[in-house]
């Protein structure tokens, strides 16, 4: 760091002034670097607040001066959230939300993928006709507030039998993963060479045989792009989970809300602390592990691919 | 007719998942519920359609009306705020900082974190009993008040003041990426003129991010108009009703209140608003005649 640095400046004096350069301590530049430390300590107060809170005793809690480092830390708030916090009746812990989370997680996140990558092929190289008032109605669909699909939804799951279980949610976020999952490879196979296509055509590759066997091989860096939104949305979500999921199966999000939130007892706020820290996990290391690819990410979400 | 060469009956069976979610998931959804909208259903639905009574009843409703108010507190917050300091920080990053990584890592995490954990780790930094509030108290200022939280007017702006925690980094990921974009030849070329950088952020650079702009507030516009968890979390709607939205309305009408009717028309005019929001920004940014290309 210092080295690579310092460089450019002994080079600088080496050969002589040359012209103006910018010199590196000036008022804007402290102004600058005030302004962003400022805004880091903004962002990183909440979770520096709820990580010392998660390792204080009730007693010190009480005492006031929620920016003090714990004077004895104790982790044991964590296994108190981790196996043994309360949610009116049942005092599983947020594992058992966490569980419930995973094995939402998983069957959603392949299925969403799977049928978004399935349809955004179809609809990018294929003729297909009506492809595109399709592909109008799914970006509306992204964009249109969930309360309106809610309730006739929650009819047609009872009367299909699936409300209330795990196949419900996983069916909910397949559904409102599909406008972003579509667009995402719709965008990117348009991008891939149409020479490609062509050959395997040529070949005699088929739809399927073409899709499974050329086009999904080729997929790595969008799916990735996908895991990454559908990992961290799905993990996020809080509104599906509370009507679709079932008593059986809220995941984690629910769970902790109802634990920090309820109204019974004394609120041990080491205890929510360190529960909310643990489901804040899970996207975290996602975000942490995949650094650029969670901008490219939200930008290709957020813009188009 | 003569069958075009990629057309292929596999493509049609590829689809049907998708056909079956459009048709059932979302439009027949959508209908349904603005069908029930013009009845008379409370706890289930029913088929005795009774006109806009609904609608009428909706605006009479004064926790509905208080609703939309504060989504348009929220909405005119969040988006002004988060526009500016995102801008702000893409900017101050564009600037060869060090650790510009650690920086720019910092400002985003909370975007990866759930609206829940936003609104927890608010809803415990504010408490005016155990936060900051008490925290400056302890400091000598004994009179000190921030307990906005527990203040009817001004609960909302708590919501905002955790909203952007979580979503201005996503605002300065999309400028900075804006700004990378931008020819650097132009910083050149005003230095060479003597222009003073403010000025040419102002009248060339901010003009050139418009698209970014616009897409930004068209996501921030849509969290605006979902914010359900981050509300539930934090205020739990209160004090009181005092910051209700719009998207928790609807759920408490349909599921604790069983008032279907109201809550479908509720649901329908928010449809309406999104609808009348989002149509142009679509149409524009994909189904533009092919000219300006790019854009796909």
């Amino acid at each position: 760091m210092l080295q690579a640095t310092s460089t450019p400046a002994t080079a600088a004096a080496l050969s002589g002034p040359s012209g103006p350069r910018p010199r590196s301590v000036t008022a804007g530049r402290i102004g600058l670097y005030a302004f962003l430390v400022f805004a880091a300590l903004f962002f990183l107060l909440p979770m520096y607040v709820m990580l010392v809170t998660s390792l204080k005793t009730m007693g010190e809690i009480r005492m006031g001066n929620i920016f003090s480092l714990p004077s004895e830390a104790t982790i044991e708030p964590w296994i108190q959230a981790w196996n043994s916090a309360c949610t009116g009746l049942n005092c599983g812990g947020i594992k058992v939300g966490f569980w419930n989370s995973v094995r939402i997680l998983i069957p959603s996140v392949i299925l969403s993928i799977f049928i978004g990558a399935l349809t955004g092929y179809a609809l990018s190289l294929w003729r297909v006709k009506g492809a595109n008032l399709l592909f109008a109605i799914l970006l509306l669909g992204a964009f249109l507030p969930y309360q309106v699909f809610i309730y006739p939804l929650v009819r047609i799951y009872s009367t299909i039998g699936i409300y209330g279980t795990m196949t419900g949610i996983v069916v909910t976020h397949t559904i409102f993963g599909l406008p972003l999952m579509t667009l995402l490879f719709r965008n990117y196979y348009s991008s891939l060479p149409i020479e490609l296509f062509k050959a395997a055509r040529v070949d005699g590759g088929g739809f399927f045989q073409i899709f499974f066997r050329l086009m999904l091989p080729m997929s790595t860096p969008i799916v990735i792009v996908a895991c990454i939104l559908q990992v961290t949305g799905i993990w996020n979500d809080f509104l599906f989970g509370v009507i679709f999921a079932g008593r059986e199966n809220l995941p984690m999000t629910v769970q902790l809300n109802n634990i920090v939130n309820s109204t019974q007892g004394e609120k041990l706020y080491n205890v929510n602390m360190a529960a909310t820290i643990l489901t804040a996990l899970v996207p975290l290391v996602v975000y942490f592990i995949s650094g650029r690819w969670f901008v490219r990410g939200i930008a290709a979400g957020a813009v188009k691919g | 007719m003569k069958p075009r060469r990629r057309k292929n009956v596999a493509s049609y069976v590829a689809l049907i998942p998708a056909f079956i979610i459009v048709v059932f998931a979302y439009l027949g959804t959508m209908l349904w519920t603005v069908q029930i909208s013009f009845t008379d259903s409370r706890l289930l639905p029913s088929m005795n359609f009774i006109g806009i009574r609904q609608y009428e009843r909706l605006f009479a409703t004064p926790r509905w009306i208080i609703s939309l108010e504060n989504m348009v507190i929220f909405g005119v917050g969040l988006i002004f705020v988060c526009l500016i300091l995102g801008f702000l920080m893409a900017a101050a990053l564009d600037q060869k900082i060090r650790f510009e990584n650690t920086f720019r890592t910092i400002f985003l995490y909370p975007y990866a974190m759930s609206f829940i954990v936003t609104g927890l780790a608010w809803q415990w930094i504010l408490n005016p009993t155990l936060g900051v509030q008490q925290y400056v108290r302890n400091l000598g200022w004994t009179d000190f008040r921030f307990d906005w939280i527990i203040q009817n007017d001004k609960a909302i702006y708590v919501v905002i003041i955790a909203g952007v925690w979580q979503a201005s980094g996503l605002v300065m990921a999309l400028m900075l990426a804006g700004l990378r974009g931008i020819d650097q030849e132009l910083w050149k070329a005003s230095r060479v003129d003597g222009i003073p950088a403010w000025r040419v952020y102002l009248n060339i650079v901010v003009p050139m991010l418009r698209p970014t702009i616009i897409t930004s507030v068209v996501l921030l516009s849509l969290a605006v108009v979902r914010v359900y968890d981050l509300v539930i979390a934090l205020t739990g709607g209160g004090p009181g009703i005092a910051s209700e939205v719009p998207a928790k309305f609807i759920l408490d009408y349909l599921f604790g209140r069983s008032n279907i009717g109201l809550a479908t028309a509720a649901s329908s005019v928010l449809l309406v608003i999104v609808l009348v929001i989002i149509t142009p920004w679509l149409y524009y940014e994909y189904f533009r005649p092919e000219r300006a290309k790019g854009a796909k």
